[in-house]
């Protein structure tokens, strides 16, 4: 692992008068959950690599609000919502980028209607646009003929119609792009979704994760590549469940990226 | 008395249309006991979706066998139905075959022709699909939400369409001025043989028979739309076209909440303020019966036809959990539909029956099992919108009734804290940049 990250504040660049290209949304798993904070790191380290002007809220950030508007809270998502909405349109936040789909979605889609209006992006569209402009370079070798399945988070997917992006990106590592039979528009569910992430499930027969990481299973991949922190720490319980994870590693996008580019 | 037919169609015709139009109007006033919502915007986009959704069958096809076999049914039996101008302007006025005298001999045929086609197009697909329900016995078509009178309503259709085609047919077939013209009759000509034996006179019994049974047949399918499934054929285009524009996973802000985390964040509001003499009574939040829906939600009910394309792609009931998206619509039309009879029995207005959608049709379990991944919504083929009635039933437990499951409320508990679904400090948030 290389030097330090360099991560400036929204606060600490307002205060030396500037005004970053992107803020990068890291979200309450990419802060706190030890599995996402390393993909936080990892996009981080493509920022740094590609000398992006990019800067986080960091102790100023709060919970977009997903998982209470999703559990029926509407009342405390809004609360959330326009707090939040307060401290970005104070620092005059135009461009938003996120390694969540469930901030994604919350920030693209519903945080207009309250007063926020940015562009928001997913940070694999965002590496994507790096790519074609030839911010970053990929060096496949690391991947090359390897087989990768994409996992298609609902809140990327069907939520915003996003299944190019990482698709291409995994394509740009020279990697095997193999689908699952459930794919895309007709992707599973990982389970965590609706705020399932953080109750018990109710009785059933299987448990969501398992389903997919079944249908995973079946395209033989050496990595399950995500987008998502949630799906990512359902994806890898599931791979765990088979006793299949010395073969086959769960990784977000940005972490393949990463680890290609040796970062 | 010669008369007499004319006169007994036009009273069996008008009968059935007023029974229709009585029906319409109930179905708008139980829609309209939803919510007012603004769906005005974006004409040309929603007549867009209608073309290509509804009447362009896009989202049928997205399952090739099913679909294929739904669009053959659905051409035929909209083209056939142009048979049935003609056939009530010959009941009406006594004439036969007014078609023939309008378009002469050899464009008459063609259209017939087609129809006969058509008819045994229609025929065969309707007998697949009763065999993919009742001896493939799809296991979408056999939940528990599938016994009793929806298993029957599929099958009831099914045996509708058969007899209507085979109807028409024998129609054709043992009209005998007809086959002598020798023209449009592709298919009913192989039938004539079975009538061979037959006298002038018993043949054009057969016919009328045929005839008269063909219409009222039809009549009566129209009027048996209401009680059934069937609404599709006609409301999948309303349905269509106000369907949702935006994205799958924008969910709509609540403007009540929104006026009150208004009133909440204004620093000039006075917390200890009466409310106004005027001040309208504080707003539901959320949904726990139909009148809390709003009047989309409810057209989506009674348009869905229990397809179950969205139960089989959802993730909590392919892994065996109680939810499934047919029954929200199944259980909210017929909440509906009881709610429509309380009010007709309390001469047309509302009276508490001590019910709800909401316990007594929907349970908790079922609204809990839900991860909002919208599979269901991407699988209605006439955009309807599952989801979105889960949602509000869950803003009314939350917002209403603080009945979440005790986790969800650990998780709103540290969003409210400390900003975040679990329990860490705000003031940690970054400190992931200094980890290595």
């Amino acid at each position: 692992m290389s030097d330090t990250l360099k991560v400036p504040t929204m606060a600490e660049l307002f205060a030396a008068g500037q005004q970053p290209e992107v803020l990068f949304w890291v979200g309450c798993a990419g802060s706190f959950d030890d599995r996402a904070k390393k993909i936080t790191k990892a996009f981080v380290k493509i920022l740094n690599k590609a000398n992006v002007s990019f800067a986080v809220l960091g102790t100023e950030e709060s919970c977009t609000g997903d998982p209470a508007k999703r559990s029926g809270n509407e009342f405390l998502f809004q609360m959330q919502a326009v707090t939040n909405i307060e401290v970005m349109n104070a620092y005059e936040v135009k461009k938003v980028v996120t390694a969540c789909p469930h901030c994604f979605n919350t920030l693209k889609n519903e945080y207009p209607g309250l007063g926020g209006n940015y562009e928001v992006v997913h940070h694999t569209q965002f590496l994507k646009q790096l790519l074609e402009e030839g911010r970053i370079s990929m060096e496949g070798g690391q991947y090359k003929g390897k087989r990768i399945t994409f996992h298609d988070p609902c809140y990327l997917g069907r939520a915003n119609n996003v299944y190019e992006a990482p698709r291409e990106l995994i394509k740009k590592l020279d990697a095997e792009l193999v689908e699952m039979k459930n794919c895309k528009k007709k992707g599973l569910c990982c389970g965590a979704g609706g705020a399932q992430m953080f109750k018990e499930p109710e009785n059933g027969s299987k448990d969501v994760n398992i389903e997919r990481t079944e249908q995973a299973l079946e395209t033989q991949p050496e990595i399950i590549a995500a987008g998502c922190p949630f799906c990512n720490t359902m994806m890898t319980d599931g791979v765990k469940n088979k006793e299949k994870e010395s073969s086959i590693a769960v990784m977000d996008i940005a972490e393949l990226i990463a680890t290609a580019e040796d970062l | 008395m010669t008369y007499l037919p004319n006169i007994l169609f036009a009273i069996i015709f008008v009968t059935a249309i007023v029974f229709f139009s009585k029906n319409v109007m109930r179905l708008r006033r139980n829609i309209k006991l939803g919510k007012d919502v603004d769906v005005s915007d974006n004409k040309s986009q929603r007549w867009k979706n209608m073309a290509k959704i509804a009447l362009g069958q896009t989202k049928m096809v997205v399952r090739p066998i099913a679909g294929l076999l739904h669009i053959i049914v659905y051409v035929g039996f909209v083209i056939i139905n142009i048979e049935v101008l003609e056939i009530v302007i010959d009941g009406v006025f006594g004439t036969h075959r007014i078609g023939l005298n309008v378009l002469g001999a050899s464009v008459y045929g063609f259209l017939i022709g087609a129809f006969e086609i058509l008819a045994v197009l229609v025929l065969v697909s309707v007998i697949v699909f009763w065999i993919r329900r009742n001896i493939i016995k799809l296991k979408r078509f056999l939940s528990n939400e599938m016994t009793g009178w929806p298993k029957s309503d599929g099958n009831i259709i099914l045996y509708f369409e058969v007899v209507l085609m085979c109807l028409f047919l024998i129609m054709n077939a043992a009209d005998s001025s007809f086959q002598g013209l020798d023209t449009g009759n592709l298919i009913s000509q192989h039938i004539v043989p079975w009538f061979n034996s037959m006298s002038p006179e018993s043949l054009h019994f057969v016919e009328r028979t045929a005839w008269w049974l063909h219409i009222v047949g039809i009549l009566i399918f129209l009027n048996y739309l209401y009680y059934s499934k069937h609404l599709h054929i006609l409301l999948a285009f309303p349905n269509t076209y106000y369907g949702k524009l935006v994205p799958k996973g924008q969910f709509k802000n609540s403007d009540a909440v929104t006026r009150e985390v208004k009133l909440m964040m204004d620093p000039e509001a006075d917390p200890f303020a009466a409310p106004a003499e005027d001040a309208p009574e504080a707003e539901k939040f959320g949904a726990s019966d139909v009148a809390d829906l709003s009047w989309v939600q409810l057209l989506n009910a009674y348009t869905c036809t229990e397809c179950g394309r969205c139960t089989s792609e959802c993730p909590a009931n392919q892994t065996g959990k109680k939810l499934s998206p047919r029954k929200i619509m199944m259980d909210t039309r017929d909440r509906l539909e009881e709610v429509s009879k309380v009010i007709d029995a309390n001469n047309g207005s509302f009276v508490d029956d001590g019910k709800q959608l909401l316990g007594d049709y929907i349970s908790h379990e079922e609204l809990w099992a839900c991860t909002s991944c919208n599979a269901c919504v991407e699988a209605c083929p006439v955009s309807i919108d599952p989801l979105s009635i889960i949602m509000d039933m869950r803003q009314y437990l939350v917002m209403e009734q603080s009945a979440a499951p005790s986790d969800l409320n650990n998780m709103m508990g540290n969003i409210e804290n400390n900003g975040a679904p679990w329990p860490f400090n705000q003031m940690d948030r970054l400190n992931w940049a200094q980890e290595q």
